[in-house]
């Protein structure tokens, strides 16, 4: 429980407030301010993982989002367990409990471990290769094996109580990153006194500044870094428009400058605040963005480079100089550039023994370099790497010195507890690339760089291959600058040591043999060899081998890997870099919590609850409900343990005997008003409007300009110049947007407005022989008498003491009304109807009723009877189309031949032999019983149900050459057998039509 | 053609995996060929193994503008399945997945085709009716497909949610058992590296710029980046880009391509054992053998070329994905990427042939193209090699549009597949 | 999510518009005059440019109104927005 690995003094953490935690169940202490990898190294833990495939035991790499190693789940409780966070990114708190992955039983002994010892006969793509006999062994044995195999965490089993925020922002200037390039290009935006929004995913801003030491030589304006974050901070907290968010990652660039940024609220809380969102989703549009997103350090490529202990040599130097953790008592340092260096001496001065710096370059020379040697630390140039010692951690390196003359010396074992590595610094271009824009191969620095823009965007600092602290500050003033249209004006005065900012890419050489695991990714376990496998098997494209070998595919998505991955396959093939092609860079930057990408949308607000002015009376008497696009509609009300089937007969019957009541709110209304709105009428329909006298009703149908049925209601002439239009329920958007598109570009010389009513109107549908007698006593100056208001009219009256539109419509066959008023009195109407509707046996009905007596009276369906292939005359409507109208929307289209032949499928009914057996909508129909599959089938079954008012069963169907078949006998093939039907009209019900006149 | 076998891995890893041979060859381009086929995703070099093995056309090319499979193959979800309303269809895609079950035999490639079950649920009364009218036709042209029951669909598929009282419940779902997922890049692999062992060239970073026509209007030569090529035969597979490549031979094609996401979480421990899907609410799911879990976005509502779409786009995705799974709401989204998927009006595919002689179309698959990768290479080899319909793929004539015999899937279904 | 500018109320994001597929087909004035062909073309052939592309927008969750616009299919870049009715710009095209 000792914290061995702590620094007598120095870092960012606060020391006197200890942090219980445990990992894998053993309780540690870490300090405030530790991540969980710190506190771990602090602890001397470095065994913290197992990698994907071979299951070898893997330490911590880095000090940030590019870990691939430190996966761990934190559990808080039972549903807020959260799979693969990197140990290096999770915030130490009190009673944080961690466990590692992917290990069976244990992270020190895993059974796992067996593949590394089979590894030589699983190389990449192995399973493309075998596993391909028996036919049916893949699904059943290899596959379910390979699965288990597979993964990292365990995903949550519970649902995710946690809530995310989201937020749309706008500004003027976006700086991506609060590293020295960023904070000089934010204040230097800040001064134009727009709005400015700087973001960094670190939980502090700083960058690279926070990784020196507190009282290193680097000063910025004769202050000390540290210092300088501070005074910067102060002067961007004097702009009033300017918006610091920390923990906040920018993981997308999309079109037209839309950032997409992750800010985490509460994973570092020990008691996150109740209700308090876990994490926001921030969308921010921006006018310029500044990216100054920095850069990641390479690893080096040699033999055992994974064993834990190895780690990167600047994330050696943040934990210690950020979080006063020690990687080891004695230390070697691997390294091809100059940054190691200062990694080095931080340590050497902490008291840390440098055992050895192998240098892989022959004559380097700087400060650094020169810095190191006046500290008396060993230096070996021209000296490789080429293995490590040890089992679960590090024990020692392994070395060759190529002599000048590129001869290989003798090889030699050093004994230390940790190895730091560093090939150099690979740009952060990942949002650049992202945004589109053209990276481009510098030769001198050996990585890829931003080159041409495609959006408002600036690259500043090491992102853009800038590595000098006084050229990175100079960088973000002029990007900040530029961002507001100004010429930069700040000079900075830097005190720092100069480092070459070249370093090596590929793999080292060594003399380890064929069979040495240099690892390149490390996650996914890909090695040079299997890289080198790719390009013999004739993968040549990057993507190829990426794919093939699964290389930069891991959760840290190759930020570590990917340039290496790079160098090996472009010498495996003998080509430059440049002519190999890069990998597509693609969002999300770092992994995406789905919960905050959901947002808000779950649960009643995943997609808005539409309800009717009636909803409530519905609710309080009972009503089952159903979804009808937005809408809850009432489906039927159930009475004293009724099932739907009872309730539905039961209404059925009392509509036909006596009078049922109905809420139609929910059909689609446009008000359709001008001079010119019958002609605009005449030519949307397929029927004919002129004639049509106000105050009277029409069926009318729509089409779509291909022919086919798209929507269908009653339409009533208000005056001269408005109808009122009625819709489906689900196709009242689509047919207003169909008008609104042939009026706007098509025909924008007719004089005509249209408003869609829906929410304006409540419907009150009341049916049945009672209805007048229903409404008598509740109209006031209406004549309700047929010779006044007969079926399909309208008049404008009052109904319990409202205003209202009268229309005089059947969906039923029998006498009916349809009462709109407005919604907001909707409610009012209803209970005085039900009211006055008791002495009269008024029922109150649901849509399941609906459709049974609507399909009675052989009345469609869109949707239902029609599929988005059936014509008018398919369904039977053919008769409304106006004749003499030389255009309608469709007509053409009606014209072609296939539209008129005869073995299209037509609205016939259907009545079962047994008049029992109700048949299943959707069932097919053959000619033919008793045939194999393929079945000849010949129409389908769009509608069937138990008719109460008739006392059995039926159906409507759409039968090819339907309505030439009327009495022939056809078969419903169902899993019990050909259910025998016979071809009938599909009027079932009051085939003369008296009902509705009554 | 060296064969892939556990034997040969055994063997190869004693010798340090070091006697592998490329799988195919990076051969230069020859001055003329019996057949060009533009488009090196599944469906081009399908049709270019198909044409070589069973029609004996060995002088053939694939031209790929990029990389193989680097198109739609390498962009989708992954998802087999072959239940379609129309008989039509159905018969399409079932031949497809008929051949999917002796693919990596055939190809001794493990195409890794993993028949877990596709179940499409339903949310509404609608979906109940529409479901049950697949379920029907399906069975009448011997399809598989069944109903199953909310209860029968969560023990099938575990972290479903059906409790009754979500803005959209689960009200049961039709289940194909026989659906299911393969390995995407190992297709267009797979069918390389056989149809290379067959003598057919394959040329990568090839882009076609030109179509030349000769006497009568029929194609002559292909022009490309790498040269001209002679042929009397020119199919064309080239998904998201069909419409460009015909226009260099002056056809316009019923086609707009569009941007479709898709994203993958982070890789878990088996937490998810067949595909769903769900129309209504735009989600569908399943999870790789790596242990990501699959999941694919509808398309945006524009066109375009760019690979790539909104944010919103994948958020509604996820939406209705954590509103299913609501313990899936921690995991995260690890990567996420566009294709471009070519749209006819009635979501149906092209396949057959053009007004120009010589000239031989694939396209149109919308976003369904990877399920029908072997009937449609199949049935379009067919179709080049003896220049007639095949019987599967007769129904799918440019014609149709001229004349008006759709085959409306979305209308019909009001499914997007 | 694209950034459109509405002719009639400026820049406003994606979600409140709908697209309108290819613009400047206008629906023959006489359909029963016109050929099988020349009816399937209006219907169904689209130019599906990959490139400069002409294409109608309508600001639905806003002023409701139909407009057109050239945007690049390549970067998704809009080059110009126009009132219906006006012929399409001639803008980024090779002279």
């Amino acid at each position: 429980m000792s914290t061995r690995y702590r620094s007598a003094s120095g870092g960012r953490i606060d020391r006197g407030r200890p942090v219980r935690f445990t990992f894998d169940g053993r309780p540690y202490i870490g300090c405030a301010g530790d991540t969980l990898a710190s506190a771990l190294i602090a602890n001397g833990v470095w065994l913290t993982g197992r990698s994907f495939k071979y299951h070898r035991p893997r330490g911590v790499l880095s000090a940030g989002s590019d870990e691939p190693n430190a996966l761990v789940a934190v559990r808080r409780d039972e549903a807020r367990c959260t799979p693969n966070l990197r140990a290096t990114q999770v915030e130490l708190y009190d009673g944080l409990a961690a466990v590692s992955q992917n290990r069976y039983p244990s992270l020190a002994f895993d059974l796992g471990v067996a593949n590394n010892l089979m590894a030589r006969f699983i190389p990449a793509g192995f399973y493309y290769k075998t596993f391909m006999w028996p036919a049916k062994a893949w699904d059943r044995l290899y596959e379910p094996a390979i699965r288990r195999a597979a993964g990292l965490g365990d995903a949550p089993t519970a649902a995710d109580p946690d809530h995310y925020a989201n937020r749309f922002a706008h500004c003027e200037v976006l700086v991506i990153g609060a590293g020295p390039a960023g904070l000089a290009a934010a204040m230097a935006a800040a001064k134009g006194g727009e709005r400015v929004i700087l973001v960094d995913e670190q939980v502090e801003v700083g960058g690279s500044l926070l990784d020196e030491p507190a009282d290193g030589g680097t000063t910025i304006d004769e202050i000390s870094a540290r210092d300088w974050i501070s005074q910067s901070l102060a002067r961007l907290a004097a702009y009033p428009r300017v918006t610091v968010i920390t923990r906040a990652t920018a993981f997308g660039y999309f079109a037209h400058n839309m950032i997409g940024v992750i800010e985490r609220l509460t994973d570092h809380l020990a008691a996150p605040p109740a209700g308090a969102p876990r994490e926001r989703l921030w969308q921010i549009r921006a006018r310029d963005v500044v990216l100054a997103t920095g850069a990641i350090e390479r690893p080096l490529v040699f033999p055992d480079n994974d064993r834990p202990g190895v780690v990167l040599a600047g994330a050696a130097r943040t934990y210690l100089n950020r979080y006063g953790a020690l990687p080891g008592k004695r230390v070697v340092v691997a390294t091809g550039c100059d940054s190691a260096y200062a990694a080095a001496l931080d340590l050497h001065h902490a008291g840390v023994k440098i055992a050895a710096i192998a240098d892989v370059r022959r004559v380097p020379a700087g400060p650094l370099i020169e810095a190191a040697r006046r500290a008396g630390l060993p230096i070996r140039f021209g000296c490789m790497i080429t293995g490590t010692t040890g089992r679960l951690r590090v024990t020692g390196a392994r070395f060759l010195v190529i002599t000048e003359d590129g001869r290989a010396g003798l090889g030699e074992t050093v004994a230390c507890d940790a190895v730091l590595m560093s090939g150099g610094y690979t740009p952060s271009v990942h949002l650049f690339s992202q945004s589109r824009g053209k990276l481009a191969w510098d030769p001198d620095l050996q990585t890829y760089l931003p080159g041409v823009s495609a959006e408002n965007e600036r690259s500043a600092g090491a992102c853009a291959g800038r590595f000098d602290l006084a050229g990175v500050l100079r960088d973000g003033e002029a990007a900040g600058s530029a961002s507001i249209g100004v010429e930069p004006s700040r000079t900075f005065s830097v005190h720092a040591m100069a480092a070459n900012p070249r370093g090596v890419l590929g793999a080292l050489t060594h003399d380890r043999g064929p069979r040495a695991k240099a690892f390149v990714d490390w996650q996914n376990d890909v090695t040079t060899n299997d890289l080198k496998l790719a390009v013999r098997e004739g993968f040549q494209s990057i993507e190829h081998v990426k794919r093939y070998t699964t290389t930069g595919m891991a959760t840290d998505q190759g930020k570590t890997s990917n340039l290496n991955a790079l160098a090996v396959v472009a010498s495996a093939l003998g080509r430059p870099i440049p002519q190999v092609g890069l990998t597509t860079f693609r969002m999300p930057y770092t992994p995406v919590t789905f919960g905050v990408l959901a947002g808000l949308a779950r649960g009643d607000l995943f997609e808005p609850v539409r309800t009717t002015p009636i909803h409530g009376w519905a609710v309080a008497h009972g009503a089952v409900f159903e979804d009808v696009g937005q809408w809850k509609r009432a489906r039927y009300f159930p009475r004293g343990g009724e099932d739907m089937d009872a309730a539905v007969r039961r209404e059925c019957l009392a509509v036909r005997a006596a009078a049922g009541i109905f809420d139609a709110t929910t059909l689609g209304k446009i008000e359709v008003v001008g001079p010119d709105a019958a002609e605009f009428m005449n030519r949307m329909y397929i029927n004919a409007w002129t004639k049509l006298g106000v105050g009277q009703c029409r069926y009318g149908v729509l089409c779509r300009d291909d022919g086919f049925v798209m929507d269908d209601g009653v339409v009533g002439r208000i005056a001269a110049d408005r109808f009122h239009v009625t819709t489906t329920t689900g196709g009242a958007a689509r047919v207003l947007s169909m008008m609104e598109d042939y009026l706007q570009t098509e025909w924008p010389d007719l004089d005509v407005w249209l408003t869609s009513t829906t929410e304006q109107w409540a419907v009150i549908a009341v049916q049945g022989p009672k209805a007048r007698e229903i409404l008598a006593g509740l109209v006031d100056g209406v004549d309700l008498s047929r010779e006044a208001l007969p079926h399909m009219s309208l008049t404008h009256g009052v109904v319990a003491g409202v205003p209202a539109r009268l229309f005089r419509v059947s969906f039923t066959g029998e006498l009916g009304f349809e009462i709109n008023v407005p919604a907001d009195r909707g409610a009012q109407v209803w209970e005085a109807v039900w009211a006055a509707g008791q002495a009269h046996g008024l029922t109150a009905y649901g849509t399941e009723t609906m459709h049974v007596l609507r399909a009675e009276k052989g009345f469609i369906i869109v949707g239902q009877e029609t599929d988005g292939t059936a014509t008018p005359d398919d369904v039977g409507l053919g008769w409304a189309i106006g004749k003499t109208k030389r255009d309608f929307v469709g007509k053409r289209s009606l014209a072609r031949p296939a539209m008129s032949d005869p073995a299209r499928k037509q609205l016939v009914g259907l009545a079962t032999v047994d008049p029992a057996r109700i048949l299943e909508e959707g069932a097919q129909i053959v000619a033919e019983p008793g045939g194999t599959t393929p079945l000849t089938v010949i129409g389908h079954v769009t509608s069937a149900y138990f008719s109460a008012n008739w006392d059995r069963s039926i159906a409507l169907a759409m039968v090819s050459g339907g309505r030439a078949r009327m009495g022939e006998t056809l078969y419903s093939p169902s899993s019990t057998g050909d259910v025998p039907v016979q071809v009938v009209s599909p009027v079932f019900y009051d085939q003369a039509g008296e009902g509705v006149h009554g | 053609m060296q064969r892939f076998s556990a034997f040969q891995l055994f063997k190869q890893g004693l010798a340090g995996q070091a006697g592998w041979k490329p799988q195919w060859r990076s051969p230069e381009p020859k001055a003329s060929y019996d057949a060009v086929i533009i488009g090196g995703g599944g469906h081009g070099l399908g049709a270019a193994y198909y044409l070589a093995k069973q029609h004996g056309l060995r002088n053939i090319a694939v031209v790929e503008k990029g990389w193989l499979g680097g198109g739609n193959t390498g962009r989708n979800t992954t998802i087999i399945r072959s239940n379609y309303l129309f008989g039509e269809s159905a018969a399409l895609y079932d031949h497809a997945v008929k051949l999917w079950e002796g693919l990596s035999r055939e190809l001794n490639y493990n195409v890794m085709f993993s028949q877990r079950g596709v179940l499409t649920l339903a949310h509404n009364v609608h979906d109940v009716q529409v479901l049950g009218r697949h379920i029907h036709a399906n069975r009448a042209n011997g399809v598989d497909n069944e109903w199953l029951t909310p209860e029968e669909a969560k023990a099938f598929c575990p972290p479903l949610n059906i409790a009754a009282n979500i803005r959209y419940p689960v009200l049961g779902g039709a289940l194909q058992r026989r659906g299911g997922t393969a390995r995407h890049d190992a297709v267009a692999w797979g069918y390389a590296r056989a149809a290379d062992a067959l003598g057919v060239d394959i040329l990568e970073n090839c882009e076609v710029i030109g179509i030349r026509r000769g006497v009568g209007g029929a194609v002559e030569a292909v022009e490309t980046t790498r040269g001209l090529i002679q042929t009397r035969k020119i199919g064309v597979s080239a998904a998201g880009h069909t419409s460009v490549v015909l226009d260099l031979a002056g056809v316009r094609l019923p086609l707009e391509s569009y941007p479709l996401q898709a994203l993958v979480s982070e890789p878990v421990k088996p937490v998810f054992p067949c595909v769903v899907m769900s129309n209504t609410i735009h989600a569908y799911i399943s999870q790789s053998d790596k242990g990501e879990l699959v999941i694919g976005a509808g398309t945006d509502i524009y066109t375009s070329y760019t690979q790539r779409g909104g944010l919103h786009i994948s958020q509604h995705t996820l939406e209705a994905i954590c509103e299913l799974f609501p313990a899936f709401r921690r995991l995260k989204m690890l990567r996420n990427w566009g294709g471009i998927v070519d749209l006819t009006p009635d979501r149906s595919p092209i396949v057959g042939k053009t007004p120009v002689r010589g000239l031989y179309v694939n396209c149109g698959w919308g976003t369904g193209g990877f399920k029908a990768t072997p009937g449609a290479a199949h049935t379009f080899a067919w179709t080049i090699a003896k220049d007639e319909p095949h019987p599967i793929n007769a129904p799918f004539t440019l014609e149709r549009f001229r004349e008006g015999r759709l085959i409306d899937e979305a209308a019909a279904a009001a499914v997007a597949h | 999510m694209l950034l459109i500018a509405c002719p009639y109320c400026g820049p406003r994001p994606e979600l409140e518009f709908s697209h309108g597929g290819e613009a400047h087909i206008a629906r023959p004035e006489a359909p029963a005059d016109v050929g099988a062909d020349d009816w399937g073309a209006y219907l169904y052939l689209r130019a599906n440019a990959r490139g400069l592309h002409a294409e109608r927008w309508r600001h639905t969750h806003g002023c409701a109104r139909f407009f057109n616009a050239l945007r690049d299919t390549t970067t998704d870049k809009f080059l110009a927005t126009y009132e219906c009715g006006q012929p399409r710009p001639h803008l980024g095209e090779p002279s």
